[in-house]
């Protein structure tokens, strides 16, 4: 009997149903977005000042900085109920999980730290002196590196994740705020900000392999400010949220050039695939909505109106 | 005079980091800074006493920003700090730092300023300006070894002058303190509403000896009655004595905008975009009060200071100045724009606020003010109006 519902269940789901989970900064919420009927479906409360958002590796567990309360909230997704909070340390932007599904790397952001804590033991298990507002964290796909980029101190710092130590930091242009492993883990991506670039990082080497500008027509440069970035399918490649210049860029991953721009809501921030990564979901912080791009003909195809200032966005298939 | 040195206290607070730094060949940078009292004049008012620390307390907190991107690449930073009484030695003093560093951070009276500028000492210096908005500081009297991290008073009221424009407000009237810095803004705001097209209609200098705690409800509405119908009033009242008391008072209702109200403004303790909230809680924990325009040119000039030697790895002023007056440099001073500076008079180029004391209005320069090199031109003295031959 069981088995027949559950069964019924599956057929009645399309492929690739899924959520996507947008953390709204000056709402103390987030808003679920049904990826088929492109609506919000449920919001749920969190602590003060919710931004970076993820999900445990079996999505039983969404993790959500709540940066005014000082906390990393562990909230069950099925429920939108509050499980408990993780210690981590003061004001908490962003984060990233180690492939271990384990240990969250948390951006202080008012400390110029980040913070190591263990998601089972509820302990923090590392603090690492980095730079001055500590944002953009990414981990490498085999665990083995973890990044912290320092807007104020212009850096990424590379560490260890077995001795939790530093052992690289390499300067990129001005307010980096968003790092991600791409190609196995072989290259590292950071966009800046207020230097209007991103850099791309070999791993093994920590040397610089590539910068990509960007030119939005009609907008002065000083406007174009990278932020989030995510990559297709395979990694071939980078879509780069471009701030308060409303567009997000379409970035060839191997030659580095930029091949299209898309026009979004008011300053883009971050945004998440859909499973099948055909799908692109925005957060435009200024318009208060997300803007959903067709990834194929890279156009927008819908804007859907969450809470006030939506900041992060992560993919959850539908339970 | 005393001199006060800061340095970082925790920066070998984690072992690792120590060991990690000692590998490092060390370079240090020493940046003086110089407070040259004056006299401040009565106020109507004692509710907001000028902090004894402003100016000095940003610089600190530019310091710690330094010292902590510096650990990571062998670079340290010294601030020195010294005040000069106003009936003081300005120059003995500023002889006596320029000894120390050839970097200057200085809050002193354009005159004074202008003296230390042209000590044989200074030549091959770099002296901030983070205190004084004259225009004649970027113009005629500007020096090829002073920059300026503080806006001049024609970037803030041509801010004004734009929002004036954006809102309609086509027909303004100035009420005008008697203090030297009253004059100077009442100067530059006339220039910047002739620049943008507008109308000053009458302009009435302040002169009452009333104590307006008890009677600007009688006094300020007679006394504005004469003006007429107009848009909005303009208050240039810099040391901030009468202003306060106009709002509301004023015969017809209409805003009142320039030193009071909705003013033109460097920094702020409501701007909060772009990371600003960072700043301001970074500021607050080091110093217990809030950042001021005065502390934000402080910080941006010590901002400046370690940005190229970020970048170059060089304590040679020479090599310092090329950098910063380059286009390589950009400074993320946390107002939604790269902040540079220009090339032709040494002035740091900077969005403004235009704030009331509880909110951002508006960040000029606006929308619709275009330029042909860099919207941020659209603010204070352009290129081709610049008389400073210095920098060229």
């Amino acid at each position: 009997m069981i088995r027949t519902v559950a069964l019924a269940t599956l057929l009645a789901t399309p492929a690739y149903a899924g959520e996507i989970w947008v953390t709204n900064e000056k709402d103390d919420t987030v808003s679920v977005i049904s990826t088929e009927t492109l609506e919000v479906i449920k919001t749920y409360e969190t602590g003060e000042r919710p931004r970076g958002i993820t999900f445990s590796k079996d999505y039983s567990r969404v993790y959500i900085c709540a940066s005014d309360s000082d906390a990393v909230q562990v909230m069950d997704p099925a429920t939108g109920k509050i499980l408990h909070d993780l210690p981590s340390g003061e004001d908490p932007e962003q984060f990233v999980l180690h492939p271990n599904d384990r240990h969250l790397y948390i951006a202080n952001e008012d400390d110029a730290i980040t913070t190591v804590v263990d998601t089972e033991t509820r302990k923090v298990i590392a603090q690492i002196d980095v730079g001055v507002e500590p944002e953009g964290m990414a981990v490498s796909p085999d665990g083995k590196v973890a990044i912290t980029t320092s807007e104020t101190t212009n850096m990424a710092h590379w560490i260890d994740t077995e001795t939790q130590k530093l052992f690289a930091n390499t300067l990129v242009d001005s307010r980096p705020r968003h790092a991600e492993f791409v190609k196995g883990g072989s290259e590292m991506w950071v966009s800046s900000e207020i230097g209007g670039t991103v850099t791309v990082f070999d791993r093994d080497t920590q040397a610089e392999k590539g910068k990509i500008s960007f030119e939005v027509q009609g907008v002065h440069p000083d406007r174009v400010q990278p932020v989030g970035f995510e990559f297709t399918a395979g990694d071939t490649h980078a879509f780069v949220a471009l701030g308060p210049s409303n567009h997000v860029a379409v970035v060839n991953a191997d030659t580095y050039e930029v091949e299209d721009y898309i026009l979004v809501g008011r300053r883009v921030w971050h945004m998440a695939f859909n499973e099948d990564r055909s799908q692109l979901f925005t957060t435009n912080g200024v318009s208060g909505d997300v803007t959903v791009i067709d990834v194929a003909s890279r156009k927008p195809v819908k804007t859907i109106k969450v809470g006030r200032f939506p900041w992060g966005a992560a993919y959850r298939p539908a339970s | 005079m005393t001199f006060k040195t800061t340095r970082s206290l925790s920066l070998c607070a984690i072992s690792a980091l120590c060991i990690a730094n000692t590998a490092l060949a060390e370079m240090e940078l020493k940046i003086g800074y110089l407070t040259v009292e004056q006299p401040a004049p009565p106020t109507l008012s004692n509710l907001d006493p000028v902090p004894e620390d402003i100016g000095l307390a940003g610089a600190l907190t530019g310091l710690q920003d330094n010292l902590t991107t510096g650990k990571f690449l062998g670079q340290t930073y010294v601030l020195e700090s010294a005040v000069v009484a106003d009936d003081g030695d300005a120059l003995e003093a500023a002889r006596g730092m320029l000894t120390y560093a050839p970097y200057l951070v200085i809050d002193a009276a354009p005159e004074v300023l202008l003296q230390i500028a042209d000590l044989p000492e200074a030549k091959d210096a770099i002296l901030f300006n983070a205190a004084a908005g004259d225009l004649s500081l970027r113009n005629t009297d500007c020096r090829a070894n002073l920059l300026h991290s503080l806006p001049s008073d024609a970037m803030r009221t041509d801010a004004l002058a734009q929002f004036f424009v954006s809102k309609r407000w086509d027909e303004l009237v100035m009420v005008t303190g008697q203090h030297p810095v009253d004059q100077a803004y009442a100067e530059a705001m006339r220039h910047s509403l002739t620049k943008f097209g507008l109308d000053l209609e009458a302009e009435k200098p302040w002169g009452f000896e009333a104590d307006m705690r008890r009677n600007a409800a009688q006094e300020v509405p007679l006394f504005t009655q004469e003006f007429g119908d107009y848009d909005a009033l303009v208050v240039a009242d810099e040391v901030h004595d009468f202003g306060r008391y106009v709002q509301y008072n004023t015969w017809e209702a209409r805003p009142v905008v320039g030193s009071e109200g909705l003013s033109a403004v460097t920094w702020s303790p409501v701007i909060e975009q772009w990371g600003a909230a960072q700043l301001q809680s970074r500021f607050e924990e080091q110093n217990g009060r809030k950042m001021l325009a005065q502390d934000y040119a402080g910080w941006a000039a010590v901002r400046t200071l370690g940005e190229a030697l970020t970048r170059t790895n060089s304590t040679e002023p020479a090599t310092l100045r090329d950098y910063i007056l380059s286009d390589q440099f950009e400074l993320a001073g946390f107002k939604g724009r790269p902040l540079t500076y220009r090339d032709w008079n040494g002035q740091l180029r900077q969005p403004i606020a235009l704030a009331h004391p509880r909110a951002l209005v508006a960040t000029a320069p606006l929308e619709r003010f275009l330029h042909h090199s860099n919207e941020l031109d659209s603010l204070g003295l352009d290129r081709p109006e610049s008389k400073c031959e210095a920098f060229k």
